[in-house]
């Protein structure tokens, strides 16, 4: 395990320096607001993988976690006047508490109820973002902007050094998440995927293993919503809406489900669609819900998926096997 | 928070009379809606994510049958029978093609099919609001109960909800169509054994639970104004109506839909803030003192 660590560590390190050294030597702002943009959603998108991928648990709530991330960093940052990692721990232990008190709930539940209900509690987060104008500023969003004071040396006002500080926290969150999936915590929780009863009678605490799992999702998709929250300075109801989990479950069957990133590359590709389809039509609505239909019933898996079975089945692999034996 | 209003509303009959009729109208058509929801579901075992969106195409029917005929009554059957062909089509082309999948997939197909409803809506019937107005039928003078008003169309509303609710129940207990419903529900490889075509049936629920959306928003046009996206806050409180009642059954439905609706009328008097936090509070209560729901039998 802790050679995978070291390695992850190494592998995250050439790529960091790699998305920092890029823009010197393709300055597109374009790019650099794509990048922030990716980084925000790829963590959300991969954060709802654990659940999905990993523990089978359906979430369809999971922009509650984006949602507040955004709208608890921003008014932190408004309201007390602290750091930036101040307010970025802090918003780490609200989203890590209100998904341990969701979490009790919802987790027991079977995978229809457990959907549905991660998007009641949903609704009511966006309810309150709705109703509790003083605070919230209801359906305008935060807004006045979200002060960015500088911190050791660090500028997020400044779009390069906010690039390079997405960059960074994409690449740690993923070697985190990495980390977690391959640990015996992470074959745990697919062993309760596959069997959760069996994994009950070999003494695994489903309920806790579930549970821990869920709060960590929603961490990361916490984190996902602050970076979303300092790009666009403020924050809007949107992200706490219902739209933001369809896009992140879009997002990670998109990808595909069965690596690791799939989420990353369904990021990638959900981005690009969206600008490509909000250029060329107004009823983004209506391209998206078709080729979401094209997916869920042509492919009928993500793209990750398709691609890794049909290297599996190609023949260089099976005659290689052949070989082995 | 405002206890002392909520204190002096239970004190003056007026009030009461007023907030139970209005928490009526909002229990009746969750009811509707809840009453397909839980129905699709008992038989299928899917949510249907897309049931707010044919709520949503019922009203947005009604407006357009009633601009060109001007009967009501014309309205009502129109936007049920629209609606209940929409949820056969949707059911035969799309949705069967993802039962006994990774749910994923199910979740997908109605994310896809609620994008594309609401955004027909607007290509159809515009992004701004809509109202349709009252039937001249109940153009007349409201009705004092106790010093409460109580406009006629309110009446109408609860009357014909009940009956269909009566209707409803007679159908799935008392007739052979309900029976095989009960008996696909229960074990749908034994019922197409025995010669039965549960495809057709599987369509045949999805157009009920489809006409009693398309009812309810028809029933909803005169009284609530009609927007893209109207479809979706329903669905999810009449999923916690179907919570709080019990998955897969109909009487549960009713009850939560009541109980709903007056937790929302007399909740805006005490808490303005906090109606909707009230609904959920209820639900989550229910879910820990009984996870089935109150009418609710097997499945958890």
């Amino acid at each position: 395990m802790r050679h995978s660590f070291r390695r992850d560590m190494i592998i995250g390190a050439i790529a960091v320096t790699a998305l920092v050294l890029l823009p010197l030597v393709w300055p597109n702002k374009a790019f650099i607001d794509f990048t922030i943009r990716g980084a925000s959603f790829a963590l959300f998108a991969t954060s709802l993988n654990l659940l999905v991928g990993y523990g089978g648990m359906v979430s369809f709530g999971h922009g509650m976690f984006f949602g507040l991330g955004a709208y608890s960093f921003g008014l932190l940052m408004q309201r007390t006047g602290m750091s930036i990692p101040a307010a970025f721990a802090l918003t780490i232990v609200v989203t890590a508490a209100v998904a341990l008190a969701v979490g009790a709930i919802c987790v027991r539940l079977k995978e229809i109820y457990f959907a549905f209900l991660t998007l009641a509690f949903q609704m009511f987060l966006y309810s309150l973002v709705i109703l509790w104008v003083p605070l919230t500023g209801g359906d305008q969003g935060l807004r006045g902007g979200i002060p960015r004071p500088s911190f050791l040396g660090i500028d997020l006002a400044d779009q390069r050094q906010l690039y390079i500080a997405s960059c960074v926290l994409l690449v740690g969150g993923l070697i985190l998440m990495h980390h977690i999936v391959e640990s015996p915590f992470g074959y745990t929780l697919r062993m309760i995927r596959d069997n959760a009863t069996r994994a009950a009678f070999l003494g695994v605490e489903v309920f806790r293993i579930k549970l821990v799992a869920f709060v960590l999702a929603g961490i990361f998709g916490g984190i996902g919503g602050v970076i979303m929250s300092l790009f666009v300075s403020g924050a809007y109801p949107e992200f706490a809406n219902w739209t933001m989990s369809g896009e992140a479950v879009f997002i990670v069957m998109l990808g595909g489900i069965s690596t690791f990133f799939g989420p990353v590359v369904g990021t990638v590709i959900l981005l690009l669609l969206n600008d490509v389809v909000t250029r060329f039509t107004e009823y983004y609505g209506l391209t998206l819900g078709a080729i979401i239909l094209l997916f869920a019933l042509g492919l009928r898996r993500g793209l990750t998926d398709f691609l890794l079975d049909y290297w599996r089945r190609s023949p260089w692999v099976l005659a290689a096997a052949k070989r082995g034996r | 928070m405002d206890i002392a209003s909520l204190v002096s509303c239970f004190g003056s009959a007026a009030c009461v009379v007023t907030q139970v009729t209005s928490g009526l109208i909002i229990g009746m058509l969750l009811f509707l809606v809840a009453a397909g929801l839980t129905l699709i579901f008992g038989v299928l075992k899917v949510i249907n994510f897309t049931h707010g969106s044919f709520y949503m195409l019922g009203a947005y029917f009604a407006l357009t049958i009633f601009k060109l005929s001007d009967s009501y009554v014309l309205t009502l059957f129109g936007a049920a029978f629209g609606t209940a062909l929409v949820g056969l089509v949707f059911e035969r082309l799309f949705m069967s093609r993802v039962y006994g999948q990774n749910m994923l997939m199910q979740l997908l197909v109605c994310y896809g099919f609620i994008l594309i409803f609401d955004d027909v809506v607007k290509i159809v019937w515009g992004a701004e609001f809509r109202s349709m107005g009252m039937p001249a039928l109940f153009q007349v003078p409201p009705i004092f109960v106790a010093g409460g008003v109580v406009p006629p169309f309110y009446l109408f509303l609860v009357g014909v909800t009940v009956v269909i609710g009566g209707l409803l129940w007679l159908v799935i207990e008392r007739t052979r169509f309900g029976k095989i419903v009960r008996a696909v529900a229960h074990n749908p490889s034994m019922v197409s054994v025995l010669g039965i075509n549960t495809g057709i049936l599987y369509g045949m629920v999805f157009a009920l639970g489809g006409l009693l959306a398309g009812f309810a928003g028809a029933l909803a046009a005169p009284v609530r104004s009609l927007t893209p996206g109207m479809g979706f806050s329903i669905l999810i409180e009449s999923f916690i109506v179907t919570v709080i009642g019990g998955m897969g059954s109909i009487v549960g439905a009713f009850v939560g839909a009541l109980l709903i609706g007056l937790i929302r009328t007399f909740g805006s008097v005490g808490f303005p803030l906090f109606t909707e936090g009230l609904m959920y509070l209820f639900m989550v209560l229910v879910l820990i003192a009984k996870p089935t729901g109150l009418f609710g039998k097997e499945i958890a």
